[in-house]
């Protein structure tokens, strides 16, 4: 599998009839299983980015290519996190798990097993009969994880998945996404603004400029996993990607 | 110390209950005292007196039947006329709340019959339906259609964004995001509306039995009694259909407070 992010541009008009350019001239080739995060200043169109990606919006001009098949709307085999976990609190956890199962006609016992794998995958064995409301926000976005995961997407996309959640929960969970990763070996593509998490946990670093949205580099993250987020390396590395950020703005 | 606590809560709880049984109180009071003072049981019949009649439910009243078969008449129309209205208010609200060309489509129509009110539609319901079940279904059913419809609009409208991307990056269709997502996401709301439409259809249907030709029915019982000036069969009537709205208003809330819990708990 081989996603392809080839020259997207994206404009807009708002309500006032103002057209606004949000991306303009995007490409990015991502090999399998790579972890890449897209990082950006506020307003930069890494989220409309991702969505393009995802087939929940529509270029402007480019393509998004999976295997050579440009992406004309959501698949399966594009995963999605959402910030806000997006989870439906009318169904217990299990049943958010085995909810894609559950739409591909997957049978009731055969999708509740593979749910359960799943739930011990992001480490929530016990809560499988709770509901969404009775969780942490923590929780919530590791039942959003397994959601994604049980129906075996090609490539997962995640849109500031820790944004709403404390720091020390946000340190935690980046650590369980890459033991997940490294057991799953799927291609991610996750979007934040934080530098720091960035550094952390990608292979490579897409810096995109603010509006309208460019690359502005692609960074190798060199430091082997596990990695510690007080090296002199990643400090080094951090140092030299908030420099591209702050450029990025000054050129405007 | 524990022993305090809950004789405390005992005392509240006790206090709380005469705080609330202190005006209807009052009010059978002051009724039985004007009662007496006007002592005419053509106009405002005793206490005792309509108390009697609500005590032999099973009782045939001037050979119209008893209040319990009256009521279960009653019932039984308005079941049919809510059926009916939100069987047709459900599927246009979501259609309305999904598809924004058939909201445009259809929203002047509703804008203008809305503040028309059921009662108003009677006589044109006699001259389609005649006298009979037709008629007060019709008029039921529109008294229950558009808080239901409004009510499932909002509903749709209120399914959050994400809902439906997550069911759509997941592999769903339109058929089962309208199914899976948006009729669960508004179910609570629709639930409301239905609640709402309820009362309306029973305010309906007591009306509606006031028609011309009708023959059963607590509208019908109450109606009738007036033209033999039983005005404690009126009264008894009155508060049968008082009861009876309130206990099915209750028995619907309990359902939507344990069913639709995660509305409120979903920050």
């Amino acid at each position: 599998m081989k996603l392809r992010v080839d020259n997207v541009s994206k404009r807009f008009l708002t309500d006032t009839g103002e057209e606004v350019e949000a991306l303009r001239g995007v490409s990015i080739e991502v090999e399998e299983g790579e972890f890449i995060c897209i990082l950006g200043p506020s307003g930069c169109g890494k989220t409309t980015l991702l969505r393009i990606i995802a087939g929940l919006e529509q270029p402007t001009e480019g393509w998004v290519l999976v295997d050579d098949d440009p992406v004309d709307g959501p698949t399966p085999r594009l995963g999605m996190i959402f910030q806000d976990y997006s989870l439906y609190p009318w169904r217990r956890v299990i049943d958010n798990i085995s909810f894609g199962l559950e739409l591909a006609g997957v049978e009731k016992a055969d999708r509740t097993a593979t749910a359960h794998k799943y739930l011990e995958l992001v480490g929530l064995g016990e809560f499988g009969d709770a509901f969404p409301y009775e969780l942490s926000g923590g929780m919530r976005q590791r039942v959003a994880v397994a959601r994604a995961l049980a129906i075996d997407p090609a490539v997962v996309l995640m849109d500031e998945p820790f944004g709403a959640l404390d720091a020390q929960t946000r340190n935690a969970m980046q650590r369980e996404l890459l033991e997940i990763w490294t057991k799953t070996r799927k291609t991610v593509l996750f979007v934040t603004h934080s530098v720091d998490e960035a550094v952390f946990l990608a292979d490579r670093i897409v810096v995109l400029t603010t509006r309208p949205g460019r690359i502005r580099e692609v960074v190798k993250v060199p430091e082997p996993r596990p990695r510690d987020r007080t090296c002199v390396g990643c400090a080094d590395l951090r140092r030299y990607v908030l420099g591209l950020i702050d450029d990025g703005k000054q050129g405007q | 110390m524990r022993e305090t606590v809950q004789k405390r809560r005992r005392y509240q709880r006790v206090a709380r209950g005469l705080r609330w049984a202190v005006m209807p109180v009052l009010f059978l009071i002051a009724w039985e005292i004007a009662a007496i003072v006007i002592n005419n049981q053509f106009v405002l019949p005793s206490l005792e007196s309509v108390a009697a009649v609500l005590a032999t439910p099973f009782a045939s009243i001037l050979g119209t039947g008893s209040l319990v078969e009256n009521a279960l008449v009653s019932l039984e129309r308005v079941l049919i006329g809510f059926a009916v209205g939100a069987a047709l208010a459900i599927p246009l609200g979501v259609a309305m709340g999904r598809w924004p060309r058939v909201d445009e489509l259809m929203d002047p129509l509703v804008q203008i019959f809305r503040p028309i009110p059921p009662l108003a539609w009677v006589p044109l319901a006699l001259a389609w339906f005649r006298i009979g079940l037709t008629s007060m279904v019709f008029i039921i059913a529109l008294g229950s259609f558009f808080p239901v419809l409004l009510n499932t609009l909002d509903g749709v409208r209120s399914v959050k964004r994400t809902w439906i991307e997550a069911a759509m990056t997941l592999g769903a269709t339109e058929r089962q995001v309208l199914t899976k997502v948006i009729l669960p996401g508004a179910l609570p709301t629709i639930w409301t509306g239905m609640r709402v439409g309820f009362g309306i259809a029973w305010m309906c249907v007591v009306a509606a039995e006031m028609m011309p030709g009708t023959n059963s029915g607590l509208g019908y019982l109450i109606l009738y009694s007036y033209n033999f000036s039983q005005v404690q069969v009126i009264i008894a009537g009155m508060i049968m259909i008082g009861i009876i709205g309130l206990g099915i208003d209750i028995a619907l809330r309990w359902i939507e407070e344990r069913r639709f819990r995660w509305r409120e708990l979903e920050r």
